[in-house]
């Protein structure tokens, strides 16, 4: 027996190379973010609907994460982050992907439009749709906006959680989409500010290599602002009250304080302390972004403004 | 090197398979859960037709 044929079936891919596939990290915060969207809505769903409400939500997630991963294997392979993935490792086959990737969305998005209603089986099919065509096909490799377009789709999870109890889609809904996508942008090119990346290589057009290291900082402050904005404001919708108003307060004050601190400094100041205001900056981002959906959570629990007016 | 009936790439295989074979029970279990959720919620009714003619 050659080397060649053991190599065929020791590369063998275990169902952890397929979950890999569905990108479970992302699948994580759409877990969370639609979980919180769920409740929020008013209305209620039986126990055992909202579980697999939940579930058909990942896994249409995780398809669009397999469907992303079968287009971007030729660049994946090039990138040391994402080198290691199941189709550049050579442990599931681009075909594998794309029909588990088209099975599951098929699968997802008729499962939860029968659990619940067409309107959020049909966000579900959009999102899809947007992530893995709109996104991966189309803009990923074409605009340095990329990552705002990227953050859409990521930012779809709690407007299809609301639509499952109440089959609309309403302000205070696309108030948290808003929270997400907004919020996408700052978090994703303050990694980039630190992370030397090979994008590069890829082809991938990063703002940080189009357009440069200032013009990354600028736009960083521009959504930060808009993103603080719009966070607080929503403080006064359907989903808001005192604690997320005071939350908000405290986090978005620290995250312009953040991004206005990135974006007075340049690049001998930055190499200078190796990066120490970025890195804290997204470490802040990702304590932001779940501190405001739990916030809106407690505010469910807590019965928002009308408890105190 | 002779393909033993046991071989490591059987054992590996039956993880899998196991796997497979776990997820789609889940599967099952949650669709029966989710219709007898359906079906005594009060929103699913058989037609009333005939009540309603006699």
């Amino acid at each position: 027996m050659s080397d060649a044929s053991l190599q065929s079936w020791e590369n063998d891919a275990q169902l952890g190379d397929y979950f890999a596939l569905l990108k479970p990290r992302v699948m994580s915060l759409v877990v969370f973010t639609a979980a919180i969207g769920l409740l929020a809505a008013p209305g209620s769903l039986h126990v055992v609907e909202a579980f697999a409400a939940i579930l058909f939500i990942a896994i249409g997630a995780g398809a669009s994460g397999a469907l992303n991963m079968w287009w971007d294997a030729d660049i994946d392979g090039v990138m040391r982050r994402t080198a290691r993935r199941p189709i550049p490792a050579g442990t599931v086959t681009p075909d594998e992907a794309l029909y588990l990737g088209l099975f599951l969305s098929v699968m997802s998005v008729t499962m939860l439009t029968l659990t619940t209603n067409w309107v959020a089986g049909g966000m579900l099919a959009f999102t899809i749709f947007f992530y893995a065509v709109v996104y991966s096909m189309w803009l990923k490799r074409s605009t340095p906006q990329n990552i705002v377009i990227g953050g859409a789709a990521g930012a779809f999870p709690p407007v299809i959680g609301w639509a499952a109890v109440t089959g609309t889609m309403p302000l205070e809904a696309w108030a948290m989409f808003a929270l997400i996508f907004f919020w996408t942008p700052p978090h994703f090119w303050a990694l980039a500010l630190f992370m030397k990346s090979d994008y590069d290589d890829a082809g991938v057009p990063m703002l940080t290599v189009t357009h440069g290291r200032r013009a990354t900082r600028v736009q960083i402050l521009g959504y930060t602002l808009l993103l603080a904005v719009l966070a607080v404001g929503t403080a006064f919708t359907g989903i808001g009250g005192p604690l997320y108003l005071a939350t908000a307060l405290i986090l978005n004050g620290l995250f312009c304080i953040g991004a206005w601190r990135i974006w007075r400094r340049d690049e001998a100041q930055a190499e200078a302390d190796e990066y120490h205001t970025e890195k804290r900056f997204f470490r802040l981002s990702l304590i932001y972004l779940f501190a405001h959906f739990l916030v809106i959570g407690g505010e469910i629990a807590l019965g928002g403004w009308a408890t105190w007016l | 090197m002779a393909l033993r009936p046991e071989h490591e790439m059987h054992q590996r295989r039956k993880g899998r398979n196991t796997g497979v074979a776990v997820l789609l029970v889940s599967f099952v279990v949650l669709i029966l859960a989710l219709t007898v959720v359906k079906v005594t919620d009060g929103a699913f009714e058989l037609p009333r037709i005939e009540t309603a003619d006699q």
